[in-house]
């Protein structure tokens, strides 16, 4: 019998803007690069926190400073986040951050270490941090809707079993729950290409379509063209892509978009970690096309479960959000099987329709957002990787 | 039905992909076309690791190889029915 999707809902938490968050997390969130050790020893002192350390935020200017703001406001902002503690070298840059993430309403109070030092600092954020951690354990669980979540997506490390199998799993999701009123994301700007003509037209209207084609002409002109030494042939496909029969580009990127399915059509394109703003529906995002950025971008932009077509087994995580994984190469099962959250080797072996791995795959969100870890959180996979546009000052 | 050795996206296509493991040159192949699980066999010229290709048809340097009914690149070398397509014979259009 057919699952009716529409009533069916989720044990998760209401955040004070109405989003719903499937973690509970306290962060320690550095601004920059040399705000890390603080960050780090805070959430050394208090357990139940979790500090996101990474490699930029000083010097930065323009559009790329806009985007590392906006990667740091959408980290904080995500409803898998209960309150965060921000601390940076200086308290303006520190105070941007602080407000825009208090513009979700939940508690966030930042430090800064000039005139205070690491020690002073760590002592001053510990005691707010300590204080989060007891006031976010009491919230409560609530019934929500399985709609209301936002799940992004984006595959890894991929062969042609993924385009066969675990893409279309994600695809066959998104056809079933995207009527409901699910937020959904694709993304990756360059393994588009070789199908960019085909994505054009999987969009919702002309306007978005345009606005589609904007976005991947300018990754060709401003980021190929200006870049390239021969071609892509070394990266694009990867060296795994290759081991695991996918040849051409074009190849790679059909398979890449079985993950928006048969139905869908996505109602507009964003830049990286931008939150979507057309209500819900499907979104495509510009981003990276390597696992962690992609992750990072989207987790910025709100979403707070990713789910994870791979086939010859990407291990990626991400600090805040669940990152599923789904795979249908048996090799890869028979190998790095704590890897791989939803099996979908039955598809190729024809044990196993798309529809019901569509249906395995939604009773794994249902789960992960009930609380069950993923594989990448069990085994301690929390990639945080910004996106960086151009050097810095 | 058994499980296959080769699944085809479309019936334009003309090339598979090998779904098990250790394939060697000479099986008999049980093919299934995914669109609408009609299947066909045909027999491995090569060892060919899963996940990698097999051409359907007879094809020469500068054919469209065909996969998802779509335009997935050209073939630099010729590949025999039943023979393995990839890096070495197959390359991209867009450079």
């Amino acid at each position: 019998m057919a699952l009716d999707f529409s009533n069916m809902t989720v044990k998760a938490w209401r955040r004070e803007n109405g989003r719903v968050g499937v973690r509970n997390h306290v962060l320690i969130l550095p601004v920059d690069d040399i705000s890390n050790a603080a960050c780090e020893a805070v959430a050394n002192n208090v357990k139940g926190t979790l500090a996101i350390p990474h490699a930029y935020g000083r010097l930065q200017f323009g559009e790329d400073l806009e985007l590392h703001f906006r990667t740091m406001i959408g980290t904080g902002a995500n409803p898998n986040v209960a309150a965060v503690v921000v601390i940076g070298i200086e308290p303006e840059w520190t105070q941007v951050i602080v407000d825009g993430i208090a513009k979700t309403g939940k508690p966030v109070t930042g430090f800064s270490i000039e005139q205070k030092g690491d020690f002073e600092t760590i002592r001053q954020a510990s005691w707010k941090a300590k204080e989060y951690v007891h006031w976010s354990t009491e919230l409560q669980k609530e019934d929500c809707p399985l709609s209301d979540l936002w799940v992004s997506t984006k595959c890894g490390e991929s062969d042609t079993t993924t385009g066969l199998s675990s893409c279309p799993t994600v695809g066959n999701m998104y056809d079933k729950l995207l009527p409901h009123g699910l937020y959904g994301c694709f993304g990756e700007t360059s393994e588009i290409t070789g199908a960019e003509h085909i994505c054009e037209k999987r969009a919702a209207n002309p306007e978005t379509a345009a606005k589609f084609r904007k976005i991947w002409q300018a990754y060709q002109d401003d980021v190929i063209e200006a870049y390239k030494t021969s071609d892509l042939s070394d990266s694009q496909p990867t060296k795994g892509n290759i081991l695991g029969g996918l040849t051409t580009i074009e190849e790679k990127a059909l398979g890449n978009l079985e993950k928006i399915g048969r139905t869908s059509t996505y109602i507009d394109a964003v830049g990286p970690a931008e939150s979507p703003e057309k209500g819900p529906g499907l979104y495509f995002m510009d981003s990276s096309s390597a696992a962690a950025e992609c992750v990072t971008l989207m987790a910025a932009g709100g979403f707070v479960i990713h789910t994870f077509p791979t086939g010859q087994g990407n291990v990626v995580g991400n600090p805040i959000v669940p990152v599923i994984k789904i795979s249908g190469n048996p090799r890869t099962l028979r190998t790095m099987s704590e890897h791989i959250d939803v099996d979908v080797t039955g598809v190729l072996t024809r044990e196993m329709t798309i529809d019901e791995a569509g249906d395995s795959l939604i009773d794994m969100i249902v789960r992960t957002a009930n609380g069950r870890a993923t594989a990448a959180e069990a085994l301690g996979h929390r990639e945080f990787s910004m996106t960086k546009l151009y050097r810095s000052a | 039905m058994s499980i296959p050795q080769l699944l085809v996206h479309d019936h334009e296509d003309n090339v598979g992909v090998v779904v098990v493991e250790n394939l060697g040159a000479g099986t008999d192949m049980l093919c299934v076309v995914t669109a609408d699980n009609s299947d066909f066999r045909l027999t491995a010229k090569a060892d060919i690791p899963i996940g990698h290709k097999v051409a359907l048809k007879p094809l020469k340097a500068g054919d469209t190889v065909i996969k998802y009914g779509e335009d997935i690149g050209k073939m630099v070398g010729d590949a025999e029915v039943g023979g393995h397509v990839h890096v070495h014979n197959c390359k991209t259009k867009r450079w």
